[in-house]
């Protein structure tokens, strides 16, 4: 593989097969989950995942602002994902631009098949996405802090949305990129599962695949997800759990 | 996962029959199966291909056929009967309305006052940030929540202040046949009342309404785990009465103990601390 330009095109896999972070092509990043972080919001969760920090906050159902985006049947899903200015390396301007309104879109999108909206109408379900470090990821990993803190807040839903990229490095299928694998690889998918359907409510694409690559890749993703799935359940039964209150050991 | 074992209002009143059904007061998680033939979604809960799945984050309550789940967090959801504390938000010609806690504001129409309004007067009974005590009516089909304050103990609240807790934790306040609420009344002398909707007025002198809060948050943070009456009796014992005889005296309460009790282990959450406040004295 030549390099193009000044920039060398780092090795992504090892001779082993093994990433640059030593992992294996079907691991997941370290991945951890607090449920319920932030007491004002009516629900919340905190996400660290690889490098990536991602807070998430969710207020409603509560009366829309604006009043004119109502719907008299339904709640309206309001979904904002925004980046920090000091997330990344190259500093991030502040303020919306098109990748921001992109992925917020697409994360409101993918509640909305889940959420029981019917059940509040004329109101809003305000969900907060807020990158505080980014390391290739963050929609999924917005949309998994998103989730837990959908149920935190008591939403009624289908069922939580586990998420994951997978990716092609080097012509190898692999789960969970991190930035440099993403920045260098060739294709980059992210998708969200509901897992009692095993259905998927986010499916995206960057780069190039072979139909068969396609299948391999959802089939990893959807396996990525699963495991995903246990650990937001376990961050929402750790909040909830009944147990005597821990001591100081805890 | 532990099980609570101590009963509460709800077990207590089901007369002589099989035991409780496996899987009931579990904590369930949107999504999550809920084992058994033939049931029927209940609330907290949906139904897909004949399966019953939970829906909301809540604690399983089967009575068969019906499945239900409790939720443990959520807005405050409007019950009629309910009696509620609200804030104003904001101020009609006719009507104002309220911040219940709930999705919605509820408005509160000038004809379900005690008062004789006329139209356009209402900014001088009710102002934005004034605290009433209200009861909800009538939910009607397009979700509006219809409140009165013509009643009993309804009104506008003067003085005290205003806790707000998770609506779920509401019964833990108020405890077995009134119980937690005798007891936190008991030891502080203060004066409570209780919404439904998990706003809590409490007035008194400031101690009182400090260890009432105190208690109110202990509550709130850990409503769900076993042992909470305990160290709530603990807490209130140890911070001292502060009834209106004064925090010197000995209330009515503190004579008939044989031995004082031992000092708790406060290794749970951590009170706010006041950096103002001078070190206690043993």
């Amino acid at each position: 593989m030549g390099s193009v330009g000044a920039k060398d095109i780092p090795q992504l896999l090892s001779p082993e097969g093994l990433r640059i972070d030593g992992r294996h092509l079907n691991e997941l990043r370290t991945l951890s989950i607090r449920a319920g972080p932030l007491h004002q919001a009516d629900g919340s969760a905190f996400v660290e995942w690889g490098a990536n920090k991602v807070m998430a906050a969710v207020y409603g159902p509560r009366e829309v602002h604006p009043r004119h985006l109502q719907q008299a049947t339904r709640a309206v899903i309001q979904c904002k994902y925004n980046m920090a200015a000091f997330s990344v390396d190259e500093r991030k301007r502040p303020g919306l631009d098109r990748r921001s309104q992109e992925i917020s879109k697409v994360i409101g999108e993918a509640f909305e098949s889940v959420v029981f909206v019917e059940e509040f109408p004329r109101t809003s379900i305000d969900i907060y996405i807020e990158v505080l470090q980014a390391n290739a990821g963050t929609r999924c990993a917005g949309l998994v802090a998103a989730s837990v803190a959908l149920a935190d807040a008591g939403i009624p839903m289908v069922d939580l949305l586990p998420a994951v990229a997978v990716g092609k490095i080097e012509g190898q299928i692999a789960l969970d990129l991190k930035k440099e694998e993403d920045n260098y690889g060739e294709a980059d998918l992210p998708m969200a599962l509901v897992p009692q359907s095993g259905r998927l409510v986010l499916l995206q694409m960057e780069g190039h695949m072979t139909p068969d690559e396609l299948a391999r890749s959802l089939d990893l993703g959807v396996q990525g997800c699963r495991e995903i799935y246990e650990k937001m359940k376990a961050a929402l039964r750790d909040r909830y759990s009944t147990g005597p209150t821990p001591g100081g050991a805890a | 996962m532990a099980r609570d074992h101590r009963s509460g209002p709800r077990r207590r009143g089901r007369e002589g029959s099989a035991s409780r059904p496996t899987g009931d007061r579990v904590l369930v998680l949107p999504g999550e199966e809920i084992p058994g033939s033939g049931l029927k979604p209940g609330p907290g809960t949906y139904r897909v291909n004949g399966k019953v799945y939970a829906s909301v984050l809540g604690l399983l309550s089967v009575r068969p056929p019906l499945a239900s789940v409790i939720p443990l967090s959520g807005r405050y959801l409007p019950k009629p009967g309910d009696v509620v504390l609200g804030t104003v938000t904001d101020v009609q010609g006719t009507f104002w309305l309220l911040d219940i806690a709930a999705p919605r504001w509820a408005p509160l129409h000038m004809t379900g006052t005690p008062w004789n309004i006329e139209v356009g007067e209402t900014e001088k009974y009710l102002r934005p940030g004034d605290a009433v005590v209200v009861q909800v009516e009538n939910l009607d089909p397009t979700g509006r929540i219809g409140v009165t304050m013509m009643g009993e103990g309804l009104g506008k609240l003067e003085g005290g202040t205003i806790v707000t807790i998770a609506p779920a934790r509401v019964p833990r306040v108020v405890g077995r046949g009134g119980s937690m609420i005798q007891t936190i009344l008991r030891h502080t002398g203060a004066q409570i009342s209780v919404g439904q909707n998990g706003r809590i007025w409490v007035n008194g002198n400031p101690e009182a309404i400090a260890r009432v809060s105190e208690v109110l948050r202990m509550i709130d943070a850990e409503g769900q785990r076993h042992g909470l009456t305990e160290r709530v009796e603990s807490f209130l014992v140890a911070s001292g009465p502060s009834t209106d005889q004064g925090p010197n005296e000995p209330g009515p309460e503190g004579a008939p103990r044989d031995a004082p009790p031992p000092l708790p282990e406060l290794a749970d959450p951590p009170r706010e601390y006041d950096p103002e406040e001078p070190p206690e004295n043993d």
